[in-house]
């Protein structure tokens, strides 16, 4: 039996507006900015809704009808959560339908997709239990398997993983940490006793991910025929292929002129058709196989960059002085018991916020490989830090 | 060897501004790539740097008289600086231009360069002449347009008028920035396919020498950094074009919220008094440091004194400043409407007439140390990105085009 686990990320940022020094102390509306502006969550939710989340849920939910061998796992965060109950709550009624014929399961997380587990671990606990009630609430279903934001993973997160009773915990298959071991095996995190560790085959999840579009790639055009040759190839180093990627890999970062919608379509009853091949979701992965061997990963390893580290969210003095900044006041910002004023500083753990005061690869001057929200890493880092100060005015009023 | 006759209007050491260093480093640049080039200039003088190419004088001037007592400098600036000169020696600067356009003209007579590459409006009448009458392919070379002087108002008709024919009769026009490119385009209708951008750089020579700042010199400036004073600067003309009034009201707006900030105004122009009185009604003359026209050693203590360099410019075709103020350790703030800005990223930019984004952004730079590190040690990275050297190379590729085409037909 050859089993893909298709896991797919859905995720928006609450983003902050251009946050003026001269609004401190003056006006606390820091993510409701106007329809046309840059930071309009608004719109940039119902644009990606449009470009991705309906026709590619409409996808999934027309092959789970037709097949019903078809399955998919998601992992949901909680601020795309609140903005489709704002902008779109039929996507949300569409999870749940495919949640409740069983052939769609929900990965947990930390609520605000945050990088808390590195800074507070009450902290990080309290987003992953917030993330956890909200999936109860809206599906009626507990997450049993983890995924950190960023996929960022080392042995300690496993270890808390598996004290929390978790199936199955997610990161990236990285070839330095795997050497000559393979993905396609479910394995065991080094000094754990219950808990399996799922890898992403980065080989041919980027594949569609990054490359399905890409003209100068060699392979262009990716074809069904050919996708699944390779599978079948890469099926010599072990029976399962998880295939990782961000939901709006869809319509969003591959466009619907590119084909990927009529890939997809075309690719699942293709893969259903052989009768050795099936989908699995990530619990299922992890109850089907027995670990093959112990991994260990000391250091933190992401699924970004080819560095596959935390550097383009915590390398540089804005991103390390925004995060320190912001997690000082994690308990003055509890004792308040001022809800509203919690959620506000809560939306600013958001690991898009770090990210957008990357200068990596800023200096390079190919902004147009870079994608913000705003207009440099140094606007988004001044904005950032006057929602602070305003926080910081509300918790002393 | 390809032959350039340059036709400029000034070059160091007999420069007033921006322009005779972009010349002068550009020639340099092309010699060395074995280009042999021969420059025009609008007066008589020696030039003890520029033994690399070859000059020639179009009028028997004094350079100080280059700019005339036309519209380009006044009568009494010209009066005033040199008080004993009989004032019939003070030719108009048409009545230069036409002496330099008889030069050329006489010149090609007996010369064939491959190209005439014109610097700015002041000489492209001459260019239209080695275009229409000699039948030599000509480059305009576009450092500042009429509009960008003016403020982005219309200046001068005739100006306009010299330069929208130049323009118009050039066979390619390099522009300093992407910014200048839009405006050739926007305001003179001139096809986009025939503007190439090429951007100015440091002066090769800004670095080398040996310049020292002496803290002693400056006590009150500094004693007022140890207090805990950030020190924001401007350098240039006070003209429409810097925006400086936009400036000063931001000043206003940062000073509210922190009045531990110093601006330093340097240059001189037609907006001083306007800019001294509104600093005094705006309630922070206190705050704003005045310096005159300066140049050389004292300029360069001024950007090694500011902790922030702001560009105002309501229109800045490139911005070599800003280069200079980065080397000297400046964080930047840069109009988007500057050519510089298209090549600096490690930077914040506003527009123009936006000064509650700039007071924010002065604000930001003051009151966070992160945020001021990071841009002073991201544009160390950038200011040098782009050297005469490349510069000449596109040059060199735009002459060479030129020269096929002409050849072709």
């Amino acid at each position: 039996m050859r089993a893909i686990c298709l896991y797919l990320h859905i995720h928006q940022p609450i983003r902050y507006r251009e946050y003026s020094i001269f609004d401190v102390a003056n006006d606390s509306n820091y993510y409701n900015d106007h329809y046309d502006s840059r930071q309009s969550n608004e719109r940039i939710f119902k644009k990606v809704a449009n470009k991705s989340y309906r026709p590619m849920l409409n996808l999934l939910e027309n092959n789970m009808q037709r097949f019903p061998e078809f399955k998919v796992s998601f992992s949901i965060t909680g601020t795309w959560l609140e903005q489709a109950e704002r902008w779109a709550p039929e996507l949300i009624a569409q999870i749940d339908r495919m949640v409740k014929s069983g052939q769609a399961e929900i990965v947990g997380e930390t609520y605000y997709h945050s990088l808390a587990y590195f800074y507070n671990l009450d902290e990080f606990n309290d987003q992953v239990l917030m993330h956890s009630q909200k999936i109860e609430r809206l599906f009626g279903v507990t997450p049993k398997v983890f995924r950190n934001t960023e996929f960022a993973y080392n042995d300690s997160l496993a270890k808390w993983a598996d004290e929390k009773g978790y199936k199955g915990i997610l990161a990236e298959g990285w070839d330095k940490i795997l050497g000559w071991r393979s993905p396609n095996h479910v394995y065991r995190p080094a000094g754990c006793e219950n808990i399996k560790l799922l890898l992403k085959n980065y080989r041919l999840s980027d594949d569609i991910a990054f490359r399905f579009s890409n003209r100068a790639w060699a392979e262009w055009p990716l074809t069904v025929p050919k996708y699944t040759d390779w599978i079948n190839m890469d099926c010599l180093r072990g029976n399962l292929i998880n295939l990782f990627m961000d939901f709006e890999t869809f319509g969003e970062h591959q466009w619907e002129d590119t084909g990927i919608f009529n890939f997809m379509n075309a690719f699942i009853p293709d893969w259903l058709s052989k009768y050795e091949n099936k989908f699995v979701t990530v619990s299922e992965a992890c109850d089907l196989y027995e670990p093959a061997d112990e991994i260990s990963m000391p250091d933190t390893i992401t699924w970004a960059d080819t560095e596959r580290d935390l550097s383009a969210w915590l390398s540089n003095k804005m991103q390390v002085s925004a995060m320190q900044e912001l997690y000082n006041l994690r308990d003055q910002i509890l004792s308040t018991n001022d809800g509203q004023l919690i959620a506000d500083w809560r939306y600013l753990t958001t690991s898009d916020h770090p990210y957008s005061m990357c200068t990596k690869y800023w200096n390079d001057g190919d902004v147009h490989a870079y994608f913000s929200a705003y207009a440099s890493p140094y606007e988004s880092f001044m904005y950032f830090m006057n929602v602070l100060r305003d926080i910081e005015f509300r918790i002393k009023k | 060897m390809m032959k350039i006759l340059m036709l400029g209007w000034e070059l160091p050491p007999h420069n007033s501004g921006g322009l005779g260093v972009a010349c002068f480093n550009l020639a340099k640049a092309l010699a060395r790539q074995g280009v042999n080039i021969e420059f025009v200039v609008p007066y008589d003088a020696d030039h003890p740097d520029a033994n690399f190419m070859k000059i020639l004088p179009a009028t028997h001037l004094d350079p100080i008289y280059r700019y005339g007592g036309g519209s380009y400098a006044s009568m009494n600036v010209l009066e005033e600086l040199i008080p004993s000169v009989d004032k019939e020696v003070l030719v108009s600067i048409r009545e230069i231009q036409k002496q330099y356009c008889d030069y050329v003209d006489k010149y090609l007579k007996n010369h064939r360069p491959d190209v005439v590459h014109a610097h700015d409006w002041l000489t492209y009448e001459a260019g239209i002449i080695a275009k229409k009458g000699h039948n030599v392919p000509l480059i305009a070379h576009v450092h500042a347009t009429e509009f960008d002087r003016a403020g982005m108002h219309s200046g001068n008709p005739l100006i306009h008028e010299i330069e929208y024919e130049g323009l118009m009769m050039a066979d390619r026009i390099i522009a300093v920035s992407e910014t200048t490119k839009r405006i050739i385009h926007d305001k003179y209708r001139i096809p986009l396919s025939k503007i190439d951008v090429v951007y100015n750089s440091l002066d090769e020579n800004y670095d080398k020498g040996n310049y020292c700042f002496d803290e002693k010199t400056y006590r009150y400036i500094e004693s007022l950094k140890q207090s805990g004073h950030t020190i924001i600067s401007t350098v240039g003309r006070f003209t429409i074009q810097k925006g400086l009034p936009n400036l000063m009201r931001a000043a206003a707006l940062a000073i509210s919220k922190n009045p531990k900030l110093i601006f330093i105004f340097a240059g001189d122009g037609e907006e001083r008094n306007e800019l001294i009185n509104m600093a005094a009604e705006l309630g922070i003359a206190k705050n704003v440091i005045f310096t005159g026209f300066i140049r050389g050693k004292k300029l360069r203590d001024i950007y090694t004194l500011a902790d922030i360099f702001v560009m105002s410019s309501v229109s800045e075709p490139f911005g070599l400043t800003a280069l200079e103020a980065a080397h000297h350790g400046d964080v930047l703030i840069l109009t988007n409407q500057s050519g510089v800005s298209e090549i600096i990223w490690s930077a914040l930019k506003y527009d123009f007439w936006d000064k509650q984004k700039l007071a924010d952004e002065i604000l930001a730079v003051a009151n966070n140390s992160a945020l001021k590190e990071s841009l002073q040690e991201n544009v160390q990275n950038e200011y040098r990105k782009i050297s005469w050297n490349q510069v000449a190379k596109k040059c060199l590729k735009i002459y060479n085009r030129i020269i096929k085409h002409k050849r072709n037909h």
